[in-house]
Parts: structure tokens; C-alpha cells; sequence
């Protein structure tokens, strides 16, 4: 008998008892699914992280005081050290040794209450140069940005995100010439920058520039910087500026062991493969949970292959007295199981994926199915089928012709 | 070579054993049986026939002894090798008929010819050829839970022709029939017989025994007779 008809004649058997096909070909169902929700989940995640990132510039390193490994004792959170100065910046700039950077952009950044006349809210205010808005890509939508004479002068003016606009001018007054107060002192509203998206911590647009002499002395009272950002003159030379501006920071801090630095550079790309590493382990932490899901499944078709092949013990019998071989029982069993799983390996992908969709469309994330992740699911399925199957097909061609006929 | 017997068994002794048991069911039994015979096998319950039966249709192995069938002998074969034996050799007539349940006639049929590599066009060839030839030319699209018993039996029968066996082997075949459907399987044995088929037929009932050429009765597991004294008794104008 061809293995086609052996298909057909199992598809028929399978559908003669539907309740129970249906029902065990459900634990497949929701095992596959799971997988490919929870990992085209996870992709997404990953690829809207990358987004922002690259969104932020794909040349752009960062300095932050402080090390970059711990060398023993207690590690001091980053940015908490006072190590950086803006001379340190003014250095790189005006260095000759440094030839792979384009523009330095000192900052310096803390959170605090901002208030106005109408409301108030919790904000990153940032103190920057010019170069901020090159170095960030930063574009303003209204208005103008800080210019040199703002840091020159220690101007008391300020450029906020749209999220920062309609957290304080929630009338929708034009926020241009306005007064916002912080740490007491009031800033005019100079510009308005575009909208860039991002959410939660990472939130491109709730964002208040200031120049950053400003920010230093009249704000915060600080002498120091939070991060000094460098825009490299391509993405080809990022390593080579890394260590153009890491051995020249060092000598300048007089340091010789440079695992001892107060300072560290991370590259955009350093911190895309950081966070690619912690959402990869996620979503494998994730799938392997689905991965149970999926166990579970194949023990439910292994049960029911067994029930299927006590039930059926006179049919093998009798097929095995009308002359059929080990060979034929196990594969018409195995063909069986294999059709169960496969079928709910495809409603499972299909389940799996409006599920993903589903999810994307509520949460207006990013909606991404990799062919990888389905290509996997139809081979375990199979595999499972089979894994699963060939316990009950074996015990079925190994029934004795003579017991089976007997068998009531 | 001409009269080779299509069934040659030789001091056969069939004995099943347990830790503390030793039950001898068939007991140093001689027999043969030439090609066109038809041989009633009888035998109270326990008398050791359905034994023999699983022996001659190589669902079962002797103990001691030698059994020829058709030339070949069925010692120290591995279960595939049975399996291809009962495949080409036997055909298979059981008392609870046997048929795949919810599957139409045609199919139940061409079964045993699928294991030995037909074509599906030759199988379904062959099986409406030998349904008409039981009578059933009417049935063919019927599930064997849509028939009467006795038309199940002719299924079964119709299924053991196909491949064209050594030997037809029914097992108690009206046990399960009302007599008046008995009479018609007997009926087809007989006709089957006429055109040259050896038949061998086991039953614990006298009266279907006669329908037989020859009667071997077996009791204790020892043939008691081995006769074809008896007159045949025939069953003439049965339309089947």
C-alpha cells in the first residue's frame, strides 16, 4: 500500500471519532501557538529596542564617568561620579590627536519637577551645547535651539519635547515665550523639538534642553558632567575612535592601568548587543516555557495512541492475519500520530500568529514573525508526532495475531 | 510431484507451558490434504481444533513436528515471513466475520490485497468482481454496519478469494448466522469447492460438518476419525 492512501485511509479513521481528534490535537494546537507568540513577541521587542537606538544616531559613542568593570568594592551607580568635566570635552574637541571625531556634545542630565502656571510634571532636563542637536538628531519644530550664546551667557531659556507640551500646557496654548519654573528659577520657552517616539524609560520626547552652563550653575550647582556624547565621522571608525578618545582621556587623567579608568565609552552598537542579549535570553526563557506547553501536548497524543491501539487491538489483528507486516502497523500508527500533531502544529502557527498579531495591534508595537520560528514549529510538531507516536505503534506491531483476534 | 498435498503435518504436538503447567493441546497429529478437498474439522470446545486451526493458517507455531503448506515449510519463520505466508496462502473465514466497521464492502475486500502491493485500480477491480461472485454485486457501496450477518460472512469470504490461497480456512464460519443464512454459506463453500479450492473448515456443529467431503474429528488433542464415509450433503438451486 503507497504511503498516500496510507494517509488517506488515516485522515478517515481520525475524523470517525472527531471529538476526540479534535480534542487531543488542541494540546498541540496551544503548544505551537504559544511558541510562536511568544517568540515573535519577543522579536518584536527586540527590534522596536534596536529601532530606537538606531533611531539616536549609529555613530554616536558615549562617555560616562565611572568604570566600566568593577574592580572589586562596591560599584557606585553610573553617572553618580564627578569624574568628567566639561574641559574634558573641550579637550577632545580641541585635540589634534583625535581625528576619527566630528562633534562633542557635553551634557548633563538629572530628573526634576518642572512647573508652570497650569501644571507640573516630573521631567529629564538635560543641559547641552549646540552640537546636541547634530550629535542626537534632534530637529526642532518651532522655534530655535540653544545656540552658543545661550551656553556663552548662561541664558535662562528652554527647548522642550511635545510630551513635555502637553504635560504642561495641557490647554494647548502655544508654549513659545512662556514661562516654565525650575529649582526656582524661571526659563523662557525657546523651541519645540519633533516628536521621535519611544515610551517608558527610554521616552525620546519627554525631554527639557537647556543650555548646559545654565543647567551647571544656575540649576543644579555642579561643576561635572553626566556624559559626554561624540559623534564619530563614520560607523566604519567607531572602534578606532573608541580608542583615540579612551587612551587620550587617560592620559589626561594621568591613569596608566586603564583597567583602573573613571571613565567608559560605549558605542550605540555596544548597546544595542546589550540589550539584543538580555531580550534573547527573554524570549528564550519565554519559549521554553511554551516548550512545556508543548511536552504537555505530546503526551495527551501518546495517551490517546494508546487508547486508540487497545481499542483497535482486533483490527490488528486482523490486518496482521490478512497478512500485514510490523512494518505496515507501525506506520499506519506512527502516520496517525503524525497527522494529529502536524495538523495541530498548522492551527497552532496560524493561532500563534494572529495571536502575535493580536497583541502588536493593542499594544501598537511592532508586529514581526520570523520564517525561522515557523519552519521550527512545523519540524517539532512532526517530531513530536513521531516521538510521541512510536511507543503505541510499537506496541501495536508487536501484538501477537492470535491474542489480538481473541481480544474482547 | 503431481499430487504433492497442499497440507502435510507430521507428529505435530502443540503444548502450551506455564511456570507450574504443561497443557497439551494438539498431541503427535498426522494428516494430509491433497489440493480441491473440502475438510470439515470437528471437535467439542477444548478438543484442541481452534489450535490446530492457528497452526494451519501460520498464526501459531508447533511445538514439536513438521507442517508443509503448499510447499513450503512453516517452521522457524519470523513473523514477517508468517505474515507474507497467511498474505499469500491462506484465506482467512472467521465466526465474528472480522470486517473493518464503517468502511464500505469494496474496501473491507481489497484489504489483504494492499499488503501484498496491488494496485489500487487491480484491487478494486478484484474486489467487485469476487463481491458479485457471493452475491453482494448489490452492496458495494454499503458499510459492513449497513448488512445482515450473514452478508458480512460473504463479505469475508469474497475478501479470502482475493489473493487466490492455498487453502480457505474458516473458523466456525455460521456460528454467528441465523441457519437459513448458514445454508447459504455452505451454499458458497461448496460452489468455491466445485471450481477446485481446497477448503478447510472448522465447527463443533454435526450438521454443518456434512456439508463437507470429508470430516476429521479431533478430541483430547488426537485425531478420533478421519473419514469420508459420510454422505454430502449438498445444497442444490441455492441462489446466491
Amino acid at each position: 500500500m503507497k504511503l498516500i492512501e496510507v494517509i488517506l485511509e488515516s485522515f478517515t479513521t481520525l475524523t470517525l471519532n472527531k471529538t476526540r481528534t479534535a480534542l487531543s490535537v488542541l494540546g498541540i494546537v496551544i503548544g505551537i501557538g504559544s511558541v510562536i507568540a511568544l517568540m515573535s513577541l519577543g522579536q518584536a521587542t527586540q527590534q522596536s529596542i534596536q529601532n530606537q537606538i538606531q533611531s539616536l544616531g549609529s555613530n554616536l559613542l558615549t562617555i560616562q564617568p565611572g568604570s566600566s568593570q568593577s574592580s572589586g568594592g562596591v560599584r557606585s551607580a553610573q553617572g553618580s561620579r564627578t569624574t568628567l568635566t566639561l574641559e574634558d570635552a573641550k579637550a577632545i574637541a580641541a585635540s589634534t590627536d583625535i581625528t576619527t571625531i566630528n562633534k562633542v556634545s557635553p551634557e548633563y542630565s538629572s530628573r526634576t519637577q518642572i512647573i508652570t502656571s497650569q501644571s507640573n510634571s516630573n521631567t529629564s532636563v538635560i543641559g547641552v551645547t549646540p552640537d546636541y542637536a547634530d550629535v542626537h538628531k534632534v530637529s526642532i519644530s518651532d522655534g530655535v535651539f540653544v545656540t552658543q550664546s545661550d551656553v556663552d551667557s548662561l541664558k535662562k531659556v528652554a527647548i522642550i519635547g511635545p510630551t513635555v507640551v502637553t504635560n504642561l500646557f495641557p490647554d494647548g496654548s502655544n508654549p513659545i515665550g512662556q514661562t516654565i519654573k525650575i529649582k526656582n528659577q524661571n526659563l523662557t520657552v525657546i523651541g519645540v523639538t519633533v516628536a521621535k517616539g519611544g515610551s517608558g524609560f527610554n521616552n525620546q520626547d519627554d525631554i527639557v534642553y537647556v543650555p548646559l552652563t545654565t543647567a551647571q550653575k544656575q540649576l543644579f550647582g555642579v561643576s561635572y558632567l553626566s556624559s559626554i556624547a561624540l559623534e564619530a565621522k563614520s560607523t566604519d571608525q567607531m572602534t578606532e575612535a573608541q580608542n583615540e578618545v579612551g587612551y587620550f582621556l587617560l592620559a589626561r587623567h594621568k591613569i596608566t592601568d586603564a583597567s583602573k579608568a573613571d571613565f567608559s565609552i560605549m558605542s550605540q552598537q555596544d548597546m544595542v548587543n546589550t540589550l539584543n542579549s538580555v531580550t534573547g535570553t527573554f524570549t528564550t526563557l519565554l519559549a521554553g516555557v511554551a516548550a512545556i506547553s508543548l511536552i504537555v501536548g505530546g503526551i495527551g497524543i501518546m495517551n490517546i495512541m494508546l487508547v486508540t491501539v487497545t481499542e483497535r487491538t482486533r483490527e490488528i489483528g486482523l490486518r496482521k492475519a490478512l497478512g500485514a507486516k510490523k512494518k505496515n502497523i507501525t506506520t499506519q500508527f506512527l502516520i496517525e500520530s503524525v497527522i494529529l500533531t502536524f495538523t495541530g502544529g498548522i492551527l497552532g502557527i496560524v493561532f500563534g500568529i494572529l495571536t502575535s498579531f493580536i497583541i502588536a495591534k493593542a499594544t501598537s508595537s511592532l508586529f514581526v514573525v520570523s520564517l525561522n520560528s515557523v519552519l521550527l514549529a512545523f519540524i517539532v510538531s512532526a517530531a513530536i508526532g513521531i516521538l510521541f507516536g512510536w511507543y503505541p505503534a510499537k506496541k501495536a506491531a508487536n501484538l501477537q495475531p492470535i491474542e489480538a483476534l481473541r481480544y474482547e | 510431484m503431481k499430487n504433492q498435498p497442499i497440507i502435510s503435518i507430521k507428529n505435530l504436538s502443540k503444548i502450551y507451558k506455564t511456570d507450574v503447567l504443561e497443557t497439551v493441546a494438539l498431541d503427535n497429529i498426522s494428516f494430509e490434504v491433497q489440493k480441491g478437498e473440502f475438510v470439515a474439522i470437528m471437535g467439542p470446545s477444548g478438543s484442541g481444533k481452534s489450535t490446530l486451526m492457528h497452526i494451519i493458517g501460520a498464526l501459531d507455531k508447533p511445538t514439536v513436528g513438521t507442517y508443509i503448506l503448499d510447499g513450503e515449510n512453516v517452521e522457524n519463520l519470523t513473523d514477517d515471513e508468517l505474515a507474507d505466508i497467511r498474505n499469500r496462502k491462506i484465506g482467512f473465514i472467521f465466526q465474528s466475520y472480522n470486517l473493518l466497521p464503517r468502511i464500505t464492502t469494496v474496501k473491507n475486500v481489497m484489504l489483504p490485497m494492499s499488503y501484498a502491493g496491488v494496485s489500487r485500480q487491480e484491487r478494486e477491480a478484484t474486489a467487485i468482481k469476487y463481491l458479485k461472485l457471493v452475491g453482494l454485486g448489490d452492496r458495494l457501496k454499503h458499510t459492513t454496519n449497513q448488512i445482515s450477518g450473514g452478508q458480512q460472512q460473504r463479505v469475508a469470504i469474497a475478501r479470502a478469494l482475493t489473493m487466490h490461497p492455498s487453502i480457505l480456512l474458516a473458523d466456525e464460519p455460521t456460528g454467528n448466522i441465523a441457519s437459513a443464512q448458514a445454508e447459504e454459506i455452505m451454499a458458497i463453500f461448496q460452489k468455491i469447492n466445485d471450481e477446485g479450492n481446497t477448503v478447510v473448515m472448522i465447527t463443533h456443529e454435526p450438521d454443518i460438518a456434512q456439508h463437507a467431503k470429508r470430516i476429521i474429528v479431533i478430541r483430547d488433542g488426537k485425531i478420533v476419525t478421519d473419514s469420508s464415509d459420510h454422505k454430502q450433503k449438498v445444497i442444490k438451486d441455492q441462489k446466491i
